[in-house]
């Protein structure tokens, strides 16, 4: 047997080195947490955090090829991101390419099929927004549009989607009407007031019960948790006691009556259930909607991050902490704990900023700051109530969805436009002017006043007389 | 000798197989497409239907609530401006949903004209369908008003393809037509009755 080996120990070598190999990576494969080893290229932001949970994206369908089919689904891609291709209006859905008549532009670029633009796993041919095709991909079937649209006739197809004008998916910003609607305004408009949220009655119109306001005395946890006065004085002074919302509202569970002593995102969600399903969504809280993830922590972020914390575990209490529920700590400093990008530390030095401050010593009425929240955790109307976007990345992809739910707020609809265009501003955090005018709007207005548009001529006559000089705008 | 008679038998019994098969398929072929109607009769049949729902929506709700009564606009950005469809919006929406649709078998339309106001619609135009469009608008051709019925090949699949007149039913139609932006000067002036266009069915033959 040995003197065998030894004959053929080149042959033995490579079985041992096969078999180990091979019986690694299979561990690696069903065992193992951290599959990072069989990764094949660096996945995009936002995905890069749930990029161990490989059925997430890749499904078990029947593969036409099982050595190129991925497995990878449109419906894998929409059980995350269809809620907010609904809220878009998705500019392009599958079902505008079903007839037959697309079949010819259907044989340059297959638009029935989400990866066929957002291929993972390709690292060296990604461009922003998670975009593996070359960037002129319009091209393929909008060559009418630049024939016959004067205004677009010395425009790049490069130039489609990151001029800040027009976007696949999401193709609001540039509607014509909302255009013309916000046409002529002052770049800073005379009522610059956030609208106030309501969790109370919205709680109250989802069925329940007005309660009585509680004093500390009230608090209803069990003697051998109640170890800390400071607690309980903090919860006294929430929104949650004088509402009537008592401990075993977050600690209880219904149905046993058990205590949780640090209950999660779920417990929260029994009453906030708009703003954790947000939350779940963003960046801050994708890990926790896969059970087998746990928290996303700075320390797995790509944005730069201050190396106090990194491995603290992000949930509803990272921001809101515990108890305390300060939503004007939420709305800053809480962000601050963690962001340590260019944006975030020009932030303290910026107009916005003044504003903040004037709103939390009283000197501008409530609503008027612009804190990071303001921007970045939209307030929006849903159905009546006003609700706290808890999708930190809702408006950013693309930034030209914050016009609506913030800028346009406080700001008209071309200076937004042009600041949103402008890189470097958004660095400096809006400190500054844009060094660029937004010309889709004086498009559709020389548009509208060539069709006769007898409002928007008035308009434009009105405008021209306070400036003495002719607007292009 | 042994081995040529064995490759005789066998090629004869693979004939044999290959004859029964045939026989078998031909049978199936026999017994006609699901249903049994022609192309042509399932596609009038559809646009009948598109060509009634339009002329409602077209007539009772956008005629009747936008020019009549005057309580709300249409407005080809109607969600932006929380106003009814265009009736050709309508009738996009209504197609779009069909695509997206299980059918029990596959059949698609549109509606489409000579003198398109959105070229996005226009590009899409196939030789045949151009032909059709032109034969049910012209009011010298022989199909001036009727159905044009034609076959093309498109993405691989053979198509039964039926072009239908689609008349200016109510002063909503033309009125918003005649007075477009995109509206080239060759277009005509559309009134009461005018074919404005036609609306494209199309069938699988396969």
């Amino acid at each position: 047997m040995s003197s065998w080996i030894i004959r053929h120990k080149h042959l033995v070598l490579w079985l041992a080195v096969t078999g180990g190999l091979g019986w690694w990576l299979s561990w690696v494969l069903f065992e193992a947490e951290d599959k990072t080893v069989l990764l094949p290229g660096i996945t995009t932001d936002g995905h890069h955090q749930i990029e161990m949970e490989c059925h997430a994206c890749h499904t078990n369908e029947e593969k036409e090829n099982i050595f190129t089919s991925s497995g990878v689904t449109n419906e894998s891609c929409i059980a995350c991101h269809g809620e907010e291709l609904e809220q878009a209006s998705d500019s392009h859905p599958i079902r505008k390419f079903r007839n037959p008549e697309n079949a010819i532009f259907l044989e340059h670029i297959d638009a029935m099929n989400c990866i066929t633009c957002h291929r993972e796993h390709n690292e060296k041919i990604t461009n922003p927004m998670a975009v593996t095709v070359p960037g002129d991909y319009c091209a393929h079937c909008h060559e009418v549009t630049l024939e016959n649209l004067e205004s677009h006739r010395d425009l790049s197809f490069k130039s489609c989607a990151t001029a800040g004008c027009h976007n696949y998916h999401d193709n609001t910003a540039l509607a014509p009407s909302f255009l013309l609607k916000n046409y002529g305004k002052p770049e800073h408009l005379p009522e610059r007031i956030l609208p106030a949220t309501n969790p109370l009655t919205r709680w109250m119109d989802q069925g329940h019960e007005p309660r009585k306001p509680l004093r500390e005395k009230d608090a209803d946890a069990p003697v051998q948790h109640q170890t800390d006065s400071q607690i309980t004085a903090d919860w006294h002074s929430t929104a949650h006691a004088r509402a009537g919302i008592n401990c075993r509202d977050c600690h209880g569970v219904p149905a046993t009556g058990d205590w949780v002593t640090k209950p999660d995102h779920t417990s929260c969600a029994a009453c906030h259930e708009h703003e954790v399903d947000g939350f779940l969504q963003g960046k801050h809280g994708m890990r926790l909607a896969h059970k087998r993830l746990g928290p996303m922590t700075p320390a797995n972020a790509r944005l730069p991050m201050r190396p106090d914390a990194p491995h603290a575990g992000l949930s509803c209490n990272s921001c809101h902490e515990p108890h305390r529920y300060d939503r004007q700590f939420a709305a800053q400093e809480a962000c601050m704990k963690c962001h340590d990008d260019a944006h975030t530390r020009h932030y303290e030095n910026s107009p916005h900023h003044n504003l903040w401050k004037l709103e939390l010593t009283g000197d501008l009425p409530a609503g008027s700051g612009v804190s990071c929240a303001t921007c970045h955790l939209p307030r929006e109307e849903h159905g009546g109530a006003i609700i706290v976007n808890h999708n930190q990345n809702a408006n950013l992809r693309p930034n030209e969805k914050m016009l609506r739910n913030t800028c346009m707020t406080c700001h008209s609809q071309q200076f937004a436009m042009d600041a949103l265009a402008d890189p470097h501003l958004i660095e400096r955090n809006f400190t500054g002017r844009p060094t660029t005018r937004h010309p889709g709007i004086g498009w559709t207005v020389e548009s509208a006043i060539k069709r006769g548009d007898e409002d928007i001529i008035k308009l434009q006559r009105y405008l021209e007389s306070l400036s003495n000089t002719p607007q292009s705008n | 000798m042994n081995s040529l008679i064995l490759t005789t038998r066998l090629g004869a019994l693979a004939g044999l197989c290959l004859g029964l098969s045939a026989c078998k398929s031909g049978e199936e072929e026999a017994s006609g497409s699901p249903g049994g109607y022609p192309a042509a009769q399932v596609a009038e049949a559809l646009y009948t239907v598109l060509k009634s729902e339009r002329k409602v929506y077209a007539s009772k709700v956008v005629n009747r609530l936008v020019k009549e009564e005057k309580v709300i606009k249409a407005h080809e950005e109607w969600k932006e401006n929380k106003a009814l469809l265009l009736p050709a919006q309508f009738f996009r929406e209504g197609a779009e949903e069909v695509d997206d649709a299980e059918k029990p078998f596959q059949f698609s339309y549109s509606l489409q004209s000579p003198w398109p106001l959105n070229y996005e619609n226009a590009k899409k135009q196939t030789p045949s369908v151009k032909e059709g469009l032109a034969a049910v608008t012209d009011p010298e051709s022989e199909y001036y008003g009727k159905k044009w019925t034609g076959e093309e090949m498109l993405g691989g699949t053979s198509y039964f393809v039926g072009i239908y007149p689609d008349r200016a039913v109510a002063a909503a139609c033309w009125d918003c037509h005649n007075d477009h932006e995109n509206r080239k000067d060759s277009y005509p002036e559309f009134k009461k009755n005018d074919v404005m266009g036609g609306i494209v069915i199309r069938i699988p033959k396969s």
